[in-house]
């Protein structure tokens, strides 16, 4: 499928091995974050325990237990792979327990972005996510999964209003099943983060990413 | 759990366990930490000469994993059903007992805007094909 690697592959040494690239795909829980994972993974969504932080959200229980403590947590994964731009992209989704707040520092780590998805039946579920990517300066893109029983289809403009969603986050619908909208919505993403980055690349050569407030 | 927590060097009578009996512990030898440091989306490859006798079934596993193509770190976990960090210490070892090379890229994309431009690419391509 890379016919123009010819006999670089013989020796296992001269193979350079693919870009590792990863995006994280976010949102409440049952908001088909799995869903979207599997409509593009090659590989059938895969399962891993990963530690993360967890942050109390203050209705529940950790009276007593100051700040933050690790539990180990599902994580969900799928895997695309670009032959020809060796290249290798991972979606990583967010952990879906609605009672704590992980703090996805380390899985967000190095990430291209995010894809915060959102059901218009439960619109509260998905401010945290999209905080959390804000303000870390995450590039992110709202994508509104379209469930078919949904009472009522809000447009993308209604949806940034509800949810004070800033002007220059993407917002899209999608349906998160199918694999031509998901692989939309990825690009979207990455038009995105291209901006975001062109942007800071002309702003200044000297201030580190992510640096700004 | 008491048998397999004592178990320090191979012992054939460790394949009659059922893996998913094995505490993560006692893989790693009741250590927490590797000494490598890799991340989710690290890349691992197998050497051509790496050898897998002489170590427990994870490990076996695990290179044979890496063979054929580069492996992250969150694949190899989820297909040895072992947590990240336990599998970490895992690849660790072999690392240092030279059966795997953390796989770094090829110098064709060195900056962000060259990564985000082929995986743009890369996913624009992948649109075509599920049309």
């Amino acid at each position: 499928m890379s016919p123009d690697r010819g006999g670089a592959t013989e020796s296992g040494t001269g193979v350079p091995a693919p870009s590792p690239v990863k995006i994280i795909v976010s949102g409440g829980f049952g908001v088909g974050k799995t869903t979207m994972i599997g409509a593009v993974s090659e590989i059938g969504p895969l399962i891993t325990e990963e530690r993360l932080t967890v942050v109390s959200d203050g209705i529940d229980s950790l009276t007593g237990v100051e700040g933050k403590t690790t539990t180990t947590v599902a994580l969900d994964f799928g895997r695309l792979t670009f032959d020809q731009q060796q290249m290798v992209l991972y979606l990583f989704g967010t952990p879906g327990q609605d009672r704590f707040w992980f703090t996805w520092d380390d899985l967000t780590y190095g990430a291209v972005g995010a894809v915060v998805l959102v059901d218009t039946r439960r619109l509260p579920d998905s401010f945290g996510p999209i905080g959390y990517f804000e303000q870390r300066g995450t590039p992110l893109v709202v994508a509104v999964n379209e469930f078919a029983d949904a009472p009522h289809r809000y447009t993308p403009a209604e949806v940034r209003q509800a949810l004070d969603i800033p002007g220059h986050v993407p917002v899209v619908r999608c349906d998160a099943r199918d694999p031509r909208s998901a692989v939309t919505v990825l690009l979207t993403l990455v038009d995105h983060a291209l901006t975001h980055q062109r942007r800071a690349e002309q702003q200044s050569h000297c201030i580190a990413p992510g640096a700004s407030a | 759990m008491t048998g397999p927590a004592f178990l320090v060097e191979w012992d054939p009578a460790w394949e009659t366990y059922d893996a998913e009996e094995v505490r993560p512990y006692a893989i790693t030898g009741g250590r927490t930490r590797p000494q490598h440091s890799m991340r989710l989306v690290t890349l691992l490859k197998a050497e051509e000469t790496a050898r897998v006798q002489g170590v427990g079934p994870e490990s076996a596993r695990a290179v044979e994993l890496c063979r054929d193509q580069p492996r992250s770190v969150a694949e190899i976990a989820a297909r040895l059903g072992l947590p990240v960090q336990a599998t970490k210490i895992v690849l660790s070892d072999l690392i240092d007992c030279g059966a795997l090379v953390i796989a770094l890229p090829g110098p064709g994309v060195s900056d962000h805007l060259q990564v985000l431009e082929a995986l743009r690419s890369g996913l624009e391509a992948r649109l075509s094909d599920v049309a």
